[in-house]
């Protein structure tokens, strides 16, 4: 086991742990935003920078701090290292600073977004008081790429988390979209006119950390704080049918997967569940499901969030709220 | 001045084939080092030798050779940086395209030394012309038994491929290089785990760049001893520089270490001073990437000694008053250069060459671009400066690979030296 | 480039060509892929995306791509991310001589400016822009690694260095004069022995 110390607290881990499983072991405050790491896809983290922590002692073995600030996604655990998120005013500093830069290209039009509510960077820029940058450049803008029925892309909205490809990558029998062109001209993009669909491509827009992957079949568009999420399933033979139903009164808004404290899908769900089944009928209703995030969703507080309110960056966005 | 131990043939005619070079002493480090030395003899030589990678960082090669795994059972592989896209940088360009065989002798070496039995070129593709230059002469190594099924006699055997990448200069980059010899976009890994234990295939890998290892071949020839007395200090040998700019004589140049700055721009055995009689204005000494520096802290350090072509004498200073030596390329300016021009000039370059993987990166790149193009076209505001200052601290140290900081140095360093030529583009 | 904020990216089509090398180059093809560990042909990507550019119209249409996609036996997409990757692949039709003009600090400082204006002047197009006779396009490009012998430009991917007003005028008309018989450089596939 190694040791490692994270704001000062103390906790035993395996050998491979990254410093930000780590911290969600300890869980609370300590926590780092991440937007691009998902644990359940391989390959991913290391791209947004949200994470950055600093680390003050690289081990017991050589005590030396490291030189820059790492991603704690992908920074293996080391024996006695000693680590400062949310106690580092450097760590602080940088993280706005790189939330600035994602919110540089990123267009303001959370009141007209499906992901307004629970969006993973609204709820970062909030947490920095942050709703605009320092530019007076004009946003990049994206044309416009249909990629079929079931998914919406809004690219202008997308902060290049690679989520999405991972997903369908991994999950998904043949990817048909992917990461193209380069640097700030980037896109997720099919490349040629083509429908996404197979079996699971609905999951992107749960690990989608934005409102660039959202679900087109979501019916009335609501915003999604006017929703009650309930634990629902079925049997399913594809998965495991375990969902969660968003519902109004007793009609299905949207279907989505369950989602932990951590905002990562428990298990991914089928397209058939998720798109197909929006009919009370279809589903066993548990019950209510907690939405453990504070995150505006739970809080309700966007509608009174005044520009320059500080809520603590990273209660704001991971602790837990039981 | 100082003894070439890597460009001393280059004006044999004929050089490029192997014959010729064979006539010229060519081969005899490898017939040296595979007739009479183990594989960790060849190590230690270049340990001695105090050889430090030629790529741009100055990492001593002995030591990152050290690194490799030797335990794991899987393949191991070498792979020689040809990728060469630093603005102001084309000295392997010239090696490769004058002395492919002293290359291909150095691959030979050095793969011996590691235990490779498959080494890869990865060169930019930009340089088609090279590709077949380089194929030629590995097939007449290969002719004469230099390369392939057991060299020499020997049980060591090797294949040599040249790899073409195809316009990217973050492929420079190692890990990204190694995606993109595997088939793939050019994204920089997440590092660790490091090349050494999981690199090309997940096989543990070295990547070095073509001067470094060409420069194996005269440390097996000479000894690392030698070699290591040559240059100064912790800078040992010889540097290729390749001098571009507002110069007399533009080119490449193999210059002994610790020759002065001065001597170098102003004497007719190198650059033959600045063009048409103009005034120095700054200096680039090491490839864009590395911080500009004013013409009185390019011929002198800040302690007024004189600056010296060395990694350490040319960092001397810190990021205040220092730079780096990079990978050598040393771009001049003269009196009438326009350095915010020139700084968002290179910034568009980092713009388009950022792989767009990590955010401040992608971001910050786009960012400092538009706000210079402002700057330069007469549209700037007093506040940009601050904020360019600003953005360039948010990419410095945040990003996943390298040219985050290589984006940020030119533009934090341009406006330390020179803020009051940006003030002046305000109006 | 100009501080723009929209891209221009678009979605292709298949036309549904039939695209199939010769016999020779399906030859080296193959002889690309075993320079790799068996597994890993996805390697030989690259050097056959410049061959299929070569021989295929001078650019990758979609239709190219899945083809080679099949030739290695990898995802379409896989072959788009990494044509859109790098810049020395065309996605679209070209003009018959491709001039790209190094735009980096070290040509620029050096006349490249003036060069590329000129490029412009003389031709009548803009960055980006092929002549209205499909003989050329005109793209700028980032350090060729020729700065040394600076203003430096590529005429499909040949160098011509220590450019001027005069040379390049001399350059394009003499291009414009050239037949085919006289297209005398190495293509990829013969550079690769
Ligand atoms: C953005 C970027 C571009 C680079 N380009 C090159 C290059 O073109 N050639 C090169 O040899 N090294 C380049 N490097 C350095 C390599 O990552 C690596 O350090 C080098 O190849 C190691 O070889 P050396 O130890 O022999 O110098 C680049 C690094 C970065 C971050
Ligand atoms: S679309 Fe969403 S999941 Fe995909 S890369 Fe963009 S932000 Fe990430
Ligand atoms: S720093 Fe730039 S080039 Fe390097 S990985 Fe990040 S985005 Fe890519
Ligand atoms: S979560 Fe670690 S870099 Fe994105
Ligand atoms: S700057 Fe033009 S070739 Fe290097």
């Amino acid at each position: 086991m190694l040791r490692i110390t994270i704001d000062n607290i103390l906790i035993e881990v395996e050998e491979g742990t990254t410093i930000l499983q780590a911290a969600r072991m300890i869980g609370g405050g300590v926590v780092p935003p991440a937007m691009c790491y998902y644990s359940k896809l391989k390959g991913s983290g290391g791209k947004c920078r949200t994470c950055l922590v600093k680390v003050a002692q690289g081990s017991a073995k050589d005590p030396r701090p490291m030189p820059k600030l790492v991603a704690s996604c992908s920074t293996p655990v080391q024996d006695g290292m000693v680590v400062e998120n949310k106690i580092s005013v450097e760590v602080q500093q940088a993280r706005e600073g790189i939330v600035e830069l994602l919110l540089l290209n990123h267009p303001l039009d959370c009141p007209v977004c499906d992901q307004a509510g629970e969006c993973d960077l609204q709820d970062l820029a909030f947490g920095f008081g942050m709703e605009e940058t320092e530019t007076i450049e004009p946003r990049r803008e994206y044309p416009v790429v249909d990629i079929g029925p079931l998914i919406k892309l809004h690219m202008n909205r997308c902060i290049h988390c690679y989520r999405c490809v991972l997903t369908a990558e991994q999950i998904t029998k043949k990817r048909a979209h992917g990461m193209l062109y380069r640097g700030d001209t980037m896109e997720i993009s099919t490349f040629i006119q083509t429908a996404i669909e197979n079996d699971f491509s609905g999951n992107m827009i749960d690990v989608c950390p934005v409102g660039a992957l959202t679900d087109r079949t979501f019916r009335f568009k609501s915003r999604v704080w006017f929703l009650n999420p309930m634990n629902a399933h079925r049997e399913c033979s594809s998965c495991g049918g375990k969902v969660t139903a968003w519902m109004f009164g007793s009609e299905i808004y949207r279907v989505t997967g369950r989602k932990d404290r951590f905002g990562e899908l428990e298990e991914f769900i089928c397209n058939e569940c998720r798109f197909e089944k929006k009919d009370i009928s279809d589903w066993v209703i548990e019950g209510p499901r907690k939405i453990k995030r504070q995150s505006v969703i739970s809080g309700n507080q966007y509608e009174h969030l005044k520009k320059g309110s500080i809520i603590h960056p990273i209660e704001g966005t991971t602790e837990p709220q039981e | 001045m100082g003894r070439a131990v890597l460009l001393d043939k280059v004006n044999v005619p004929g050089i490029r084939d192997f014959g010729v070079y064979r006539e010229h002493g060519g081969y005899r480090s490898v017939d040296k080092a595979l007739g009479e030395m183990t594989p960790a003899q060849v190590q230690q030589e270049v340990i001695k030798s105090g050889l430090r990678g030629r790529g741009g960082a100055g990492f001593p090669t002995g030591l990152k050779w050290s690194f490799l795994d030797r335990k794991s059972d899987k393949p191991r592989y070498l792979v020689c940086n040809a990728d060469e896209s630093e603005p102001g940088t084309f000295k392997d360009r010239y090696l490769m395209e004058h002395l492919p065989h002293l290359l291909i002798e150095g691959l030979i070496l050095s793969s011996y030394a590691l235990g490779v039995k498959t080494c890869y070129i990865y060169i930019r593709g930009e340089f088609k012309y090279l590709v077949g230059i380089l194929e030629t002469a590995i097939s007449q190594a290969k002719k004469n038994n230099y390369v392939g099924e057991r060299i020499l006699g020997t049980g060591f055997s090797l294949e040599i491929y040249v790899h073409p990448g195809a316009g990217a200069y973050i492929c420079g980059e190692e890990t990204a290089l190694l995606e993109s010899l595997e088939g793939k976009r050019g994204n920089p890994r997440i590092k660790p785990p490091f090349p050494a234990y999981k690199g090309l295939y997940d096989c543990p890998t070295v990547v070095n760049n073509v001067e470094t290892l060409a420069t194996i071949t005269p440390i097996i020839g000479m000894g690392g001893e030698a070699y290591a007395a040559l240059g100064i200090g912790k800078s040992t040998g010889t540097k290729l520089m390749s001098a571009c700019g507002n110069i007399n004589k533009p080119g490449v140049y193999e210059i002994e270490m610790g020759l002065p700055v001065e001597d170098f721009i102003y004497s007719d055995e190198y650059c033959g001073g600045i063009k048409n009689g103009r005034m120095l204005k700054a200096v680039i000494p090491g490839g864009s990437s590395v911080p500009i520096l004013p013409a009185d802290l390019a011929l002198n350090t800040a302690r007024s000694e004189a600056r010296l072509l060395s990694y350490e004498s040319l960092s001397e200073g810190g990021f205040e008053s220092g730079s780096m030596l990079g990978s050598g390329g040393f771009i001049v300016y003269d009196e009438d250069a326009c350095i915010v021009r020139n700084t968002w000039n290179l910034t568009r370059f980092y713009r388009h060459e950022s792989c767009g993987q990590c955010s401040p990166c992608r971001e910050g790149t786009g960012w400092m671009e538009k706000i210079l193009y402002r700057l330069e076209h007469g549209q700037g505001r007093r506040s940009d400066i601050d904020l360019l200052v600003r953005v360039a601290k948010n990419i410095e140290g945040n990003t996943i690979c390298p040219l985050g900081d290589a984006a940020a140095w030119p533009v934090a360093s341009a406006i330390r030296h020179f803020r009051g030529e940006f003030l002046e583009h305000i109006k | 480039m100009e501080a723009g904020s929209k891209i221009d990216h678009h979605l292709f089509v298949r036309e549904n060509r039939e695209v199939v090398f010769s016999d020779a180059t399906l030859e080296k093809v193959r002889s690309l892929i075993r320079r790799y560990p068996e597994g890993r042909q996805k390697s030989a990507l690259l050097p056959i995306l410049h061959i299929a550019q070569e021989e295929m119209g001078g650019y990758l249409s979609v239709d190219t791509m899945d083809y080679v996609a099949s030739l290695l036996d990898i995802k379409p997409v896989e072959v788009y991310e990494v044509a859109t990757f790098y810049s020395m692949f065309y996605l679209e039709k070209m003009g018959k001589y491709v001039l790209e003009v190094c735009h980096t600090g070290p040509c620029s400082i050096c006349g490249g400016e003036e060069v590329l204006q000129h490029i412009k002047e003389y031709l009548h197009i803009e960055t980006g822009e092929t002549t209205p006779d499909g003989m050329f396009t005109l793209k700028e490009v980032e350090c060729l690694g020729a700065c040394g012998s600076g203003p430096s430009m590529q005429v499909n991917t040949e160098f011509h260095d220590h450019m001027t007003v005069k040379q390049v005028e001399k350059l394009i008309d003499s291009l414009r004069r050239k037949s085919e018989e006289e297209e005398s450089s190495k293509g990829w596939a013969e550079q690769f022995s």
